[in-house]
Protein backbone atom coordinates (compact mmCIF):
# COMPACT_ATOMS: atom_id res chain seq x y z
CA UNK A 1 0.00 0.00 0.00
CA UNK A 2 1.40 3.39 -1.38
CA UNK A 3 1.87 6.29 1.27
CA UNK A 4 -0.99 8.61 -0.24
CA UNK A 5 -3.39 5.87 -0.03
CA UNK A 6 -3.03 6.10 4.48
CA UNK A 7 -6.01 8.38 5.58
CA UNK A 8 -7.67 9.22 8.54
CA UNK A 9 -10.92 8.07 9.68
CA UNK A 10 -13.74 10.29 10.35
CA UNK A 11 -16.63 9.63 12.52
CA UNK A 12 -19.59 11.63 14.42
CA UNK A 13 -19.72 11.33 18.25
CA UNK A 14 -22.75 11.67 18.71
CA UNK A 15 -25.37 14.58 19.02
CA UNK A 16 -27.62 11.01 20.46
CA UNK A 17 -24.49 9.10 22.22
CA UNK A 18 -25.40 8.02 25.99
CA UNK A 19 -22.06 9.17 26.64
CA UNK A 20 -22.34 12.71 25.26
CA UNK A 21 -23.84 14.28 28.19
CA UNK A 22 -26.37 15.82 26.21
CA UNK A 23 -26.27 16.79 22.53
CA UNK A 24 -22.67 17.50 21.65
CA UNK A 25 -22.21 16.55 18.23
CA UNK A 26 -18.29 15.86 17.98
CA UNK A 27 -16.87 15.01 14.83
CA UNK A 28 -13.28 13.08 15.12
CA UNK A 29 -10.37 12.57 12.71
CA UNK A 30 -9.18 9.05 13.85
CA UNK A 31 -5.89 7.56 13.06
CA UNK A 32 -6.63 3.82 13.66
CA UNK A 33 -7.67 4.34 17.17
CA UNK A 34 -5.87 7.76 18.27
CA UNK A 35 -7.62 10.78 18.17
CA UNK A 36 -6.01 13.59 15.55
CA UNK A 37 -8.68 16.37 15.47
CA UNK A 38 -11.83 16.83 17.55
CA UNK A 39 -14.04 18.86 16.62
CA UNK A 40 -17.42 19.66 18.69
CA UNK A 41 -20.28 20.80 17.10
CA UNK A 42 -22.31 22.64 19.55
CA UNK A 43 -25.67 24.86 19.80
CA UNK A 44 -28.10 22.23 19.21
CA UNK A 45 -29.64 23.10 22.26
CA UNK A 46 -29.52 27.11 21.59
CA UNK A 47 -32.47 28.63 22.93
CA UNK A 48 -31.19 32.42 22.78
CA UNK A 49 -31.36 32.40 26.57
CA UNK A 50 -29.33 36.11 26.23
CA UNK A 51 -31.35 37.60 23.61
CA UNK A 52 -34.96 36.77 25.67
CA UNK A 53 -33.05 38.20 28.78
CA UNK A 54 -32.91 41.18 27.15
CA UNK A 55 -36.79 41.41 26.56
CA UNK A 56 -37.58 40.42 29.61
CA UNK A 57 -37.75 42.77 33.39
CA UNK A 58 -35.27 41.66 35.92
CA UNK A 59 -37.29 39.81 37.76
CA UNK A 60 -38.16 37.45 34.56
CA UNK A 61 -34.89 36.68 33.89
CA UNK A 62 -33.83 34.55 36.61
CA UNK A 63 -35.83 31.64 35.53
CA UNK A 64 -33.79 31.51 32.93
CA UNK A 65 -30.33 30.73 34.89
CA UNK A 66 -32.15 27.66 36.16
CA UNK A 67 -32.35 26.23 32.78
CA UNK A 68 -28.83 26.77 32.11
CA UNK A 69 -27.02 23.99 34.35
CA UNK A 70 -30.05 22.05 35.20
CA UNK A 71 -27.77 19.72 37.17
CA UNK A 72 -27.42 22.72 39.85
CA UNK A 73 -29.59 24.64 38.60
CA UNK A 74 -29.85 27.38 41.80
CA UNK A 75 -26.21 27.83 41.67
CA UNK A 76 -26.71 29.86 38.20
CA UNK A 77 -29.27 32.56 39.43
CA UNK A 78 -26.56 33.66 42.03
CA UNK A 79 -24.53 35.64 39.61
CA UNK A 80 -27.37 37.37 37.68
CA UNK A 81 -28.79 38.38 41.60
CA UNK A 82 -25.50 39.87 42.35
CA UNK A 83 -25.04 41.64 39.49
CA UNK A 84 -28.45 43.56 39.88
CA UNK A 85 -27.75 43.73 43.25
CA UNK A 86 -24.70 45.35 42.80
CA UNK A 87 -26.03 48.11 40.09
CA UNK A 88 -28.92 48.43 42.56
CA UNK A 89 -26.41 48.56 45.66
CA UNK A 90 -28.69 46.35 47.27
CA UNK A 91 -27.60 44.65 50.46
CA UNK A 92 -28.92 41.29 51.49
CA UNK A 93 -29.93 40.50 54.92
CA UNK A 94 -27.81 37.79 56.91
CA UNK A 95 -30.25 35.35 56.58
CA UNK A 96 -30.82 35.62 53.29
CA UNK A 97 -27.18 35.27 52.52
CA UNK A 98 -27.36 31.81 55.06
CA UNK A 99 -29.46 30.71 52.84
CA UNK A 100 -27.96 31.70 49.49
CA UNK A 101 -25.05 29.86 50.55
CA UNK A 102 -26.95 26.62 51.89
CA UNK A 103 -28.48 26.40 48.51
CA UNK A 104 -25.51 26.51 46.76
CA UNK A 105 -23.78 23.83 48.40
CA UNK A 106 -26.27 21.78 48.36
CA UNK A 107 -26.25 22.55 44.21
CA UNK A 108 -22.60 21.66 44.47
CA UNK A 109 -23.43 18.27 45.95
CA UNK A 110 -25.59 17.28 43.27
CA UNK A 111 -23.61 18.33 40.20
CA UNK A 112 -20.38 16.65 41.52
CA UNK A 113 -22.79 13.42 43.07
CA UNK A 114 -24.17 13.72 39.10
CA UNK A 115 -20.75 14.27 38.01
CA UNK A 116 -18.84 11.94 39.90
CA UNK A 117 -20.96 8.75 39.20
CA UNK A 118 -21.85 9.41 35.46
CA UNK A 119 -17.94 9.93 34.49
CA UNK A 120 -17.81 6.09 36.12
CA UNK A 121 -21.02 5.19 34.18
CA UNK A 122 -19.19 6.27 30.74
CA UNK A 123 -16.09 4.15 31.57
CA UNK A 124 -18.02 1.10 32.84
CA UNK A 125 -19.03 1.41 35.94
CA UNK A 126 -23.13 1.04 36.30
CA UNK A 127 -23.37 1.07 40.69
CA UNK A 128 -22.03 4.58 41.69
CA UNK A 129 -24.93 6.13 39.78
CA UNK A 130 -27.91 3.95 41.00
CA UNK A 131 -26.64 4.62 44.42
CA UNK A 132 -25.73 8.19 43.82
CA UNK A 133 -29.06 9.51 41.97
CA UNK A 134 -30.60 8.13 45.35
CA UNK A 135 -28.98 10.71 46.93
CA UNK A 136 -29.51 13.34 44.49
CA UNK A 137 -33.50 12.69 44.79
CA UNK A 138 -33.64 13.72 48.58
CA UNK A 139 -31.42 16.84 47.92
CA UNK A 140 -34.20 17.92 44.79
CA UNK A 141 -36.96 17.17 47.61
CA UNK A 142 -35.26 19.53 49.43
CA UNK A 143 -35.35 22.01 46.96
CA UNK A 144 -39.01 21.03 46.01
CA UNK A 145 -39.37 21.78 50.06
CA UNK A 146 -37.45 25.64 49.58
CA UNK A 147 -38.82 26.76 46.66
CA UNK A 148 -41.55 24.47 45.18
CA UNK A 149 -39.72 22.85 42.03
CA UNK A 150 -37.46 20.18 42.01
CA UNK A 151 -35.30 21.78 39.25
CA UNK A 152 -36.30 25.28 37.92
CA UNK A 153 -36.33 26.36 41.71
CA UNK A 154 -36.80 30.69 41.17
CA UNK A 155 -35.99 30.79 44.37
CA UNK A 156 -32.99 33.43 44.52
CA UNK A 157 -34.96 37.05 43.80
CA UNK A 158 -33.08 40.12 43.66
CA UNK A 159 -32.37 41.66 47.18
CA UNK A 160 -32.56 37.79 49.02
CA UNK A 161 -34.41 34.72 48.51
CA UNK A 162 -38.07 34.28 47.73
CA UNK A 163 -39.42 32.80 51.27
CA UNK A 164 -38.07 31.75 54.83
CA UNK A 165 -37.00 27.89 55.31
CA UNK A 166 -39.59 26.28 57.24
CA UNK A 167 -37.62 25.01 60.66
CA UNK A 168 -39.11 21.38 60.18
CA UNK A 169 -36.48 21.47 56.40
CA UNK A 170 -33.55 22.54 58.77
CA UNK A 171 -33.68 19.89 61.31
CA UNK A 172 -34.54 17.44 58.42
CA UNK A 173 -31.09 19.25 56.66
CA UNK A 174 -28.93 18.71 59.54
CA UNK A 175 -30.14 14.97 60.11
CA UNK A 176 -28.88 14.29 56.65
CA UNK A 177 -25.94 15.50 56.89
CA UNK A 178 -25.48 12.22 58.87
CA UNK A 179 -26.74 10.42 56.23
CA UNK A 180 -24.84 11.93 53.28
CA UNK A 181 -21.04 10.95 54.35
CA UNK A 182 -22.01 7.53 53.98
CA UNK A 183 -23.22 7.27 50.85
CA UNK A 184 -20.04 9.35 49.99
CA UNK A 185 -18.04 7.11 51.78
CA UNK A 186 -19.17 4.01 50.17
CA UNK A 187 -19.17 5.19 46.12
CA UNK A 188 -15.67 6.20 47.50
CA UNK A 189 -14.32 2.92 48.38
CA UNK A 190 -16.06 1.67 45.03
CA UNK A 191 -14.45 3.77 42.91
CA UNK A 192 -11.32 5.63 44.35
CA UNK A 193 -9.06 2.41 44.66
CA UNK A 194 -10.88 0.32 41.80
CA UNK A 195 -7.96 -0.95 39.42
CA UNK A 196 -10.38 -0.17 36.55
CA UNK A 197 -11.03 3.07 37.25
CA UNK A 198 -7.58 4.24 37.61
CA UNK A 199 -6.92 2.78 34.45
CA UNK A 200 -9.25 4.74 32.97
CA UNK A 201 -8.47 7.98 34.48
CA UNK A 202 -5.36 7.66 35.97
CA UNK A 203 -2.88 10.32 33.20
CA UNK A 204 -5.59 10.96 30.79
CA UNK A 205 -6.19 14.66 29.50
CA UNK A 206 -3.47 15.73 31.68
CA UNK A 207 -3.45 19.78 31.72
CA UNK A 208 -0.67 21.99 32.57
CA UNK A 209 -1.16 25.18 35.10
CA UNK A 210 0.21 27.45 32.43
CA UNK A 211 -2.24 25.90 29.88
CA UNK A 212 -5.36 26.04 31.98
CA UNK A 213 -5.08 29.90 32.67
CA UNK A 214 -4.73 30.52 28.82
CA UNK A 215 -7.64 28.44 28.38
CA UNK A 216 -9.63 29.98 30.74
CA UNK A 217 -10.24 26.92 33.11
CA UNK A 218 -11.92 27.60 36.59
CA UNK A 219 -13.05 25.43 39.18
CA UNK A 220 -12.18 21.44 39.95
CA UNK A 221 -10.40 22.18 36.16
CA UNK A 222 -8.12 24.59 37.41
CA UNK A 223 -7.71 22.91 41.20
CA UNK A 224 -7.47 19.41 39.42
CA UNK A 225 -3.95 20.81 37.98
CA UNK A 226 -2.97 22.43 41.38
CA UNK A 227 -4.04 25.75 42.05
CA UNK A 228 -5.90 26.44 45.27
CA UNK A 229 -7.72 29.39 43.17
CA UNK A 230 -11.43 29.53 44.53
CA UNK A 231 -13.55 32.52 44.17
CA UNK A 232 -15.60 31.64 47.25
CA UNK A 233 -12.05 31.94 49.05
CA UNK A 234 -10.42 35.02 46.90
CA UNK A 235 -12.96 37.00 46.19
CA UNK A 236 -15.76 36.42 48.67
CA UNK A 237 -18.97 37.12 48.37
CA UNK A 238 -21.87 36.95 50.60
CA UNK A 239 -20.64 35.34 53.82
CA UNK A 240 -18.13 32.53 52.56
CA UNK A 241 -15.33 35.04 54.17
CA UNK A 242 -17.01 33.98 57.59
CA UNK A 243 -16.94 30.14 56.79
CA UNK A 244 -14.60 27.69 57.67
CA UNK A 245 -13.75 25.38 54.61
CA UNK A 246 -10.69 23.73 52.56
CA UNK A 247 -9.97 24.02 48.92
CA UNK A 248 -8.94 20.68 47.66
CA UNK A 249 -6.37 20.45 44.93
CA UNK A 250 -4.88 18.04 42.91
CA UNK A 251 -1.03 17.15 42.13
CA UNK A 252 -1.10 15.94 38.07
CA UNK A 253 -4.10 17.15 36.64
CA UNK A 254 -5.48 14.22 35.00
CA UNK A 255 -9.00 12.79 35.04
CA UNK A 256 -8.46 10.92 38.39
CA UNK A 257 -7.02 14.14 40.23
CA UNK A 258 -10.26 15.64 38.92
CA UNK A 259 -12.02 13.25 40.17
CA UNK A 260 -10.37 13.36 44.01
CA UNK A 261 -10.77 16.96 43.92
CA UNK A 262 -14.58 16.90 43.10
CA UNK A 263 -15.21 13.88 45.66
CA UNK A 264 -13.70 16.57 48.28
CA UNK A 265 -15.18 19.55 47.56
CA UNK A 266 -18.97 17.37 48.55
CA UNK A 267 -17.55 17.05 51.77
CA UNK A 268 -16.40 20.55 52.03
CA UNK A 269 -19.72 21.71 51.32
CA UNK A 270 -21.36 19.35 53.85
CA UNK A 271 -19.22 21.04 56.27
CA UNK A 272 -20.34 24.64 55.09
CA UNK A 273 -23.60 23.78 55.14
CA UNK A 274 -23.57 22.60 58.86
CA UNK A 275 -22.47 25.92 59.51
CA UNK A 276 -24.80 27.69 57.61
CA UNK A 277 -27.51 25.56 59.36
CA UNK A 278 -26.32 25.89 63.03
CA UNK A 279 -26.25 29.38 62.02
CA UNK A 280 -29.50 29.91 60.56
CA UNK A 281 -30.67 28.26 64.10
CA UNK A 282 -28.84 30.83 65.94
CA UNK A 283 -29.96 34.26 67.08
CA UNK A 284 -27.39 35.94 64.65
CA UNK A 285 -28.72 34.71 61.67
CA UNK A 286 -32.66 35.11 62.23
CA UNK A 287 -34.26 38.30 60.35
CA UNK A 288 -35.73 39.16 57.38
CA UNK A 289 -34.90 36.92 54.21
CA UNK A 290 -34.39 39.91 51.79
CA UNK A 291 -34.01 43.74 51.57
CA UNK A 292 -36.25 46.51 53.05
CA UNK A 293 -36.24 48.27 49.72
CA UNK A 294 -39.46 48.34 48.97
CA UNK A 295 -38.92 49.51 45.50
CA UNK A 296 -37.16 46.15 44.48
CA UNK A 297 -38.33 43.27 46.84
CA UNK A 298 -42.51 42.68 46.63
CA UNK A 299 -44.02 43.44 49.62
CA UNK A 300 -45.87 40.57 51.96
CA UNK A 301 -49.35 39.60 50.88
CA UNK A 302 -50.84 40.31 54.54
CA UNK A 303 -49.31 43.68 53.99
CA UNK A 304 -51.00 44.15 50.86
CA UNK A 305 -54.53 43.66 52.60
CA UNK A 306 -53.98 46.64 54.50
CA UNK A 307 -51.05 48.89 53.14
CA UNK A 308 -52.24 50.77 49.84
CA UNK A 309 -48.93 51.72 49.42
CA UNK A 310 -47.68 47.92 49.45
CA UNK A 311 -50.99 47.35 47.06
CA UNK A 312 -49.38 49.73 44.37
CA UNK A 313 -45.66 48.30 44.81
CA UNK A 314 -46.87 45.09 44.16
CA UNK A 315 -48.75 46.13 41.09
CA UNK A 316 -45.53 48.23 39.87
CA UNK A 317 -43.52 45.53 40.44
CA UNK A 318 -45.20 42.97 38.78
CA UNK A 319 -45.85 44.96 35.72
CA UNK A 320 -43.22 47.58 34.98
CA UNK A 321 -40.49 46.05 37.13
CA UNK A 322 -37.87 47.84 38.78
CA UNK A 323 -35.75 50.49 36.92
CA UNK A 324 -32.03 49.63 37.43
CA UNK A 325 -29.49 52.27 37.53
CA UNK A 326 -27.60 52.78 34.06
CA UNK A 327 -24.09 50.85 34.37
CA UNK A 328 -22.22 47.87 33.58
CA UNK A 329 -21.36 45.36 36.57
CA UNK A 330 -19.34 41.80 35.56
CA UNK A 331 -20.14 39.22 38.78
CA UNK A 332 -18.89 36.11 39.12
CA UNK A 333 -19.11 33.25 41.71
CA UNK A 334 -17.90 30.05 42.14
CA UNK A 335 -20.46 27.15 40.47
CA UNK A 336 -19.62 23.58 41.16
CA UNK A 337 -18.29 23.37 37.36
CA UNK A 338 -16.02 26.72 37.79
CA UNK A 339 -16.73 30.64 37.20
CA UNK A 340 -20.30 31.11 36.33
CA UNK A 341 -19.92 34.81 35.32
CA UNK A 342 -22.66 37.85 34.54
CA UNK A 343 -21.71 40.91 32.36
CA UNK A 344 -24.84 42.59 32.80
CA UNK A 345 -25.24 46.36 30.80
CA UNK A 346 -28.51 48.55 31.95
CA UNK A 347 -29.33 51.71 30.46
CA UNK A 348 -31.85 52.83 33.70
CA UNK A 349 -34.72 50.97 32.56
CA UNK A 350 -36.34 47.97 33.59
CA UNK A 351 -35.07 45.47 31.30
CA UNK A 352 -31.39 44.60 31.20
CA UNK A 353 -29.61 46.68 28.02
CA UNK A 354 -27.66 43.11 27.51
CA UNK A 355 -26.32 40.38 29.68
CA UNK A 356 -23.74 37.87 28.75
CA UNK A 357 -23.32 34.86 30.33
CA UNK A 358 -20.04 33.37 30.87
CA UNK A 359 -20.66 29.54 31.39
CA UNK A 360 -17.52 27.34 32.72
CA UNK A 361 -18.68 24.62 30.71
CA UNK A 362 -18.48 26.39 27.36
CA UNK A 363 -14.68 27.32 28.17
CA UNK A 364 -13.80 23.88 29.21
CA UNK A 365 -15.48 22.56 26.25
CA UNK A 366 -13.81 24.48 23.80
CA UNK A 367 -10.37 22.95 24.89
CA UNK A 368 -11.64 19.73 24.11
CA UNK A 369 -9.19 19.53 20.91
CA UNK A 370 -6.83 20.46 23.36
CA UNK A 371 -6.81 18.06 26.00
CA UNK A 372 -8.12 15.00 23.97
CA UNK A 373 -5.34 14.86 21.17
CA UNK A 374 -2.99 12.18 20.91
CA UNK A 375 -5.67 10.03 23.37
CA UNK A 376 -7.39 6.71 22.19
CA UNK A 377 -11.09 6.99 21.45
CA UNK A 378 -12.34 5.21 24.16
CA UNK A 379 -10.64 7.82 26.66
CA UNK A 380 -13.34 10.19 24.68
CA UNK A 381 -15.97 9.62 26.95
CA UNK A 382 -13.86 10.17 30.68
CA UNK A 383 -12.43 13.67 28.80
CA UNK A 384 -15.80 14.49 27.91
CA UNK A 385 -16.84 13.56 31.86
CA UNK A 386 -13.94 15.06 33.73
CA UNK A 387 -14.81 18.28 31.56
CA UNK A 388 -18.00 18.19 33.40
CA UNK A 389 -20.30 19.63 30.48
CA UNK A 390 -23.77 20.20 30.67
CA UNK A 391 -25.47 21.35 27.33
CA UNK A 392 -27.54 24.08 28.90
CA UNK A 393 -25.22 26.05 29.25
CA UNK A 394 -22.51 25.25 26.54
CA UNK A 395 -25.69 26.48 24.28
CA UNK A 396 -27.13 29.03 26.29
CA UNK B 1 -9.62 48.72 46.07
CA UNK B 2 -9.70 51.66 43.85
CA UNK B 3 -6.58 52.53 44.39
CA UNK B 4 -4.75 49.90 43.49
CA UNK B 5 -7.16 49.95 40.31
CA UNK B 6 -6.46 53.61 39.41
CA UNK B 7 -2.80 52.90 40.11
CA UNK B 8 -2.89 49.73 37.72
CA UNK B 9 -4.88 51.87 35.54
CA UNK B 10 -1.80 54.78 34.95
CA UNK B 11 0.67 52.08 34.40
CA UNK B 12 -1.44 50.73 31.16
CA UNK B 13 -1.98 53.61 30.04
CA UNK B 14 1.74 55.42 30.49
CA UNK B 15 2.73 51.92 29.38
CA UNK B 16 0.86 51.32 25.84
CA UNK B 17 0.05 55.30 24.77
CA UNK B 18 -0.25 54.25 21.31
CA UNK B 19 -3.12 51.19 22.34
CA UNK B 20 -4.98 52.48 25.20
CA UNK B 21 -7.32 55.90 24.73
CA UNK B 22 -8.11 55.82 28.65
CA UNK B 23 -9.29 53.96 31.73
CA UNK B 24 -12.12 54.39 33.88
CA UNK B 25 -13.02 52.50 37.87
CA UNK B 26 -16.48 52.13 37.99
CA UNK B 27 -18.07 49.99 40.75
CA UNK B 28 -14.47 48.72 41.51
CA UNK B 29 -14.07 47.46 38.48
CA UNK B 30 -11.23 48.70 35.94
CA UNK B 31 -12.78 49.15 32.38
CA UNK B 32 -9.83 50.06 29.63
CA UNK B 33 -10.62 51.21 26.67
CA UNK B 34 -8.50 50.85 23.47
CA UNK B 35 -7.87 51.01 19.68
CA UNK B 36 -9.09 47.83 17.63
CA UNK B 37 -5.11 47.81 16.20
CA UNK B 38 -3.37 47.99 19.66
CA UNK B 39 -5.59 44.91 20.66
CA UNK B 40 -3.20 42.08 20.94
CA UNK B 41 -0.63 44.15 21.85
CA UNK B 42 -2.29 45.71 24.94
CA UNK B 43 -3.43 41.92 25.94
CA UNK B 44 0.22 40.26 25.66
CA UNK B 45 1.46 43.13 27.68
CA UNK B 46 -1.75 42.49 29.86
CA UNK B 47 0.06 39.00 30.23
CA UNK B 48 3.43 39.48 30.31
CA UNK B 49 4.31 42.59 32.30
CA UNK B 50 4.95 42.11 35.71
CA UNK B 51 2.75 44.57 37.34
CA UNK B 52 -0.39 42.92 35.48
CA UNK B 53 -0.24 39.39 35.40
CA UNK B 54 -3.55 38.65 33.88
CA UNK B 55 -3.14 35.05 32.66
CA UNK B 56 -6.49 33.99 32.82
CA UNK B 57 -8.71 34.58 30.44
CA UNK B 58 -12.23 35.11 31.17
CA UNK B 59 -14.84 36.30 28.59
CA UNK B 60 -15.08 38.08 25.42
CA UNK B 61 -17.82 39.16 23.84
CA UNK B 62 -19.69 42.34 22.39
CA UNK B 63 -22.26 44.99 22.77
CA UNK B 64 -24.28 46.41 19.93
CA UNK B 65 -24.96 50.07 20.48
CA UNK B 66 -27.06 50.96 16.97
CA UNK B 67 -27.09 54.61 17.38
CA UNK B 68 -23.51 54.96 17.39
CA UNK B 69 -21.15 55.30 14.42
CA UNK B 70 -19.14 52.28 14.81
CA UNK B 71 -21.72 50.10 16.84
CA UNK B 72 -20.05 47.39 18.33
CA UNK B 73 -18.00 47.12 21.46
CA UNK B 74 -16.20 44.07 21.91
CA UNK B 75 -15.33 43.49 25.76
CA UNK B 76 -12.84 41.55 26.84
CA UNK B 77 -12.82 40.36 30.61
CA UNK B 78 -9.03 39.14 32.08
CA UNK B 79 -8.02 37.90 35.43
CA UNK B 80 -5.11 38.21 37.15
CA UNK B 81 -4.76 34.98 39.74
CA UNK B 82 -1.46 36.51 41.57
CA UNK B 83 -2.62 40.01 42.13
CA UNK B 84 -5.95 38.46 42.35
CA UNK B 85 -7.72 41.38 40.03
CA UNK B 86 -9.67 41.66 37.25
CA UNK B 87 -9.69 44.15 34.10
CA UNK B 88 -12.07 44.74 31.23
CA UNK B 89 -11.13 46.11 28.02
CA UNK B 90 -12.85 47.47 25.32
CA UNK B 91 -12.48 47.97 21.74
CA UNK B 92 -14.92 49.53 18.92
CA UNK B 93 -15.71 48.43 16.22
CA UNK B 94 -18.51 48.30 13.19
CA UNK B 95 -19.67 45.34 10.88
CA UNK B 96 -16.85 46.18 8.19
CA UNK B 97 -13.85 46.60 10.46
CA UNK B 98 -11.89 43.60 11.22
CA UNK B 99 -10.44 43.26 14.81
CA UNK B 100 -7.29 41.23 14.94
CA UNK B 101 -7.96 37.61 16.75
CA UNK B 102 -6.28 37.32 20.12
CA UNK B 103 -6.39 33.31 19.72
CA UNK B 104 -2.44 33.83 19.43
CA UNK B 105 -2.04 35.30 23.35
CA UNK B 106 -5.33 33.34 24.91
CA UNK B 107 -6.21 30.02 23.02
CA UNK B 108 -9.77 30.06 25.32
CA UNK B 109 -10.40 33.06 23.03
CA UNK B 110 -11.72 31.01 20.14
CA UNK B 111 -14.92 30.00 20.98
CA UNK B 112 -15.67 33.52 22.05
CA UNK B 113 -14.37 34.92 19.35
CA UNK B 114 -16.93 32.54 17.00
CA UNK B 115 -19.68 33.31 19.06
CA UNK B 116 -19.19 36.90 18.72
CA UNK B 117 -19.08 36.73 15.18
CA UNK B 118 -22.35 34.04 15.19
CA UNK B 119 -24.04 36.27 17.39
CA UNK B 120 -23.29 39.51 16.09
CA UNK B 121 -21.61 39.67 12.91
CA UNK B 122 -17.95 41.26 13.84
CA UNK B 123 -15.01 39.46 12.26
CA UNK B 124 -11.36 38.90 14.06
CA UNK B 125 -8.96 39.14 11.17
CA UNK B 126 -6.07 36.00 12.38
CA UNK B 127 -8.85 33.91 13.66
CA UNK B 128 -7.83 30.14 12.92
CA UNK B 129 -11.27 28.78 12.05
CA UNK B 130 -13.98 31.92 12.30
CA UNK B 131 -17.52 29.58 11.98
CA UNK B 132 -20.79 29.98 12.79
CA UNK B 133 -20.82 28.20 16.36
CA UNK B 134 -23.99 28.82 18.21
CA UNK B 135 -26.56 29.00 15.56
CA UNK B 136 -28.17 26.59 13.28
CA UNK B 137 -25.74 25.18 10.13
CA UNK B 138 -26.53 27.41 7.76
CA UNK B 139 -28.38 30.24 9.45
CA UNK B 140 -28.46 33.92 8.61
CA UNK B 141 -28.35 36.86 10.47
CA UNK B 142 -26.94 37.72 13.66
CA UNK B 143 -29.48 37.43 16.33
CA UNK B 144 -27.69 39.41 19.12
CA UNK B 145 -27.92 42.65 17.14
CA UNK B 146 -30.52 44.92 18.11
CA UNK B 147 -32.71 45.43 14.86
CA UNK B 148 -33.04 41.06 14.83
CA UNK B 149 -36.35 40.46 16.43
CA UNK B 150 -36.91 38.02 18.70
CA UNK B 151 -38.62 35.55 16.91
CA UNK B 152 -36.44 35.39 14.48
CA UNK B 153 -37.06 35.02 10.87
CA UNK B 154 -37.66 31.29 10.21
CA UNK B 155 -39.27 28.30 12.17
CA UNK B 156 -38.57 24.33 11.65
CA UNK B 157 -40.75 21.46 11.83
CA UNK B 158 -41.11 18.24 10.82
CA UNK B 159 -42.77 17.61 7.40
CA UNK B 160 -44.58 14.35 7.81
CA UNK B 161 -45.12 13.91 3.79
CA UNK B 162 -41.63 14.99 3.03
CA UNK B 163 -40.23 13.30 6.31
CA UNK B 164 -37.70 15.55 6.60
CA UNK B 165 -37.29 18.93 8.39
CA UNK B 166 -38.64 21.73 6.67
CA UNK B 167 -37.57 25.50 7.20
CA UNK B 168 -40.96 28.40 6.63
CA UNK B 169 -40.63 32.05 7.30
CA UNK B 170 -42.27 32.32 11.21
CA UNK B 171 -45.98 32.70 11.80
CA UNK B 172 -47.24 34.40 14.54
CA UNK B 173 -50.58 33.24 15.64
CA UNK B 174 -50.65 36.22 17.96
CA UNK B 175 -48.95 39.44 17.53
CA UNK B 176 -45.64 39.79 19.73
CA UNK B 177 -46.56 41.59 22.54
CA UNK B 178 -43.81 43.82 24.09
CA UNK B 179 -45.29 46.24 26.72
CA UNK B 180 -44.10 49.34 27.08
CA UNK B 181 -44.40 49.98 30.55
CA UNK B 182 -42.23 52.64 30.90
CA UNK B 183 -43.72 55.34 33.34
CA UNK B 184 -43.48 59.26 31.20
CA UNK B 185 -42.80 60.41 34.66
CA UNK B 186 -39.60 57.98 35.12
CA UNK B 187 -38.46 56.17 31.77
CA UNK B 188 -35.98 58.22 30.39
CA UNK B 189 -35.90 60.07 27.18
CA UNK B 190 -39.72 59.98 26.74
CA UNK B 191 -40.94 63.29 24.92
CA UNK B 192 -44.28 63.64 26.19
CA UNK B 193 -47.07 65.53 23.32
CA UNK B 194 -46.68 69.07 23.66
CA UNK B 195 -43.43 69.05 26.20
CA UNK B 196 -40.91 69.33 23.70
CA UNK B 197 -40.28 72.99 24.24
CA UNK B 198 -39.38 72.08 28.01
CA UNK B 199 -36.96 69.86 26.57
CA UNK B 200 -35.13 72.34 24.61
CA UNK B 201 -34.53 74.28 27.33
CA UNK B 202 -32.69 72.41 28.90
Amino acid sequence: MSESSIRSFTINFGPQHPSAHGVLRLVLDLDGEVVERADPHIGLLHRGTEKLIEYKTYQQAIPYFDRLDYVAPINQEHPFCLAAEKLLGLTVPKRGQLIRVLMCEWGRILNHILNVTTQALDIGALTPPLWGFEEREKILSFYERASGARFHANYFRIGGVHQDLPPQLIDDMWAYCDELPKVLDDIDALLTGNRIFKQRTVDIAVVKIEDAWGWGFSGPMIRGSGVPWDLRKAQPYECYAELDFDIPVGKNGDCYDRYLVRFEEMRQSIRIIRQCLEKLRSPEGQGPVSAANQKVVPPKRAEMKRSMEALIHHFKLFSEGFHVPAGEVYCATETPKGEFGVYLISDGTNKPYKCKIRPPAFVHLSATEFVSRGHMLADMTAIIGTLDVVFGEVDR
Amino acid sequence: MDEILNELGRTIVGALARSVTGYSVERGELTISANAAGIVELVTFLRDDPRCRFVAFVDLTAVDWPQRDRRFDVVYHFLSPFKNLRVRIKVETDEATPVPSIVGVFPGANWFEREAYDLYGITFAGHPDLRRILTDYGFEGHPLRKDFPLTGYVEVRYDDELKRVVYEPVRLAQEFRNFDFLSPWEGPDYALPGDEKAEKAK
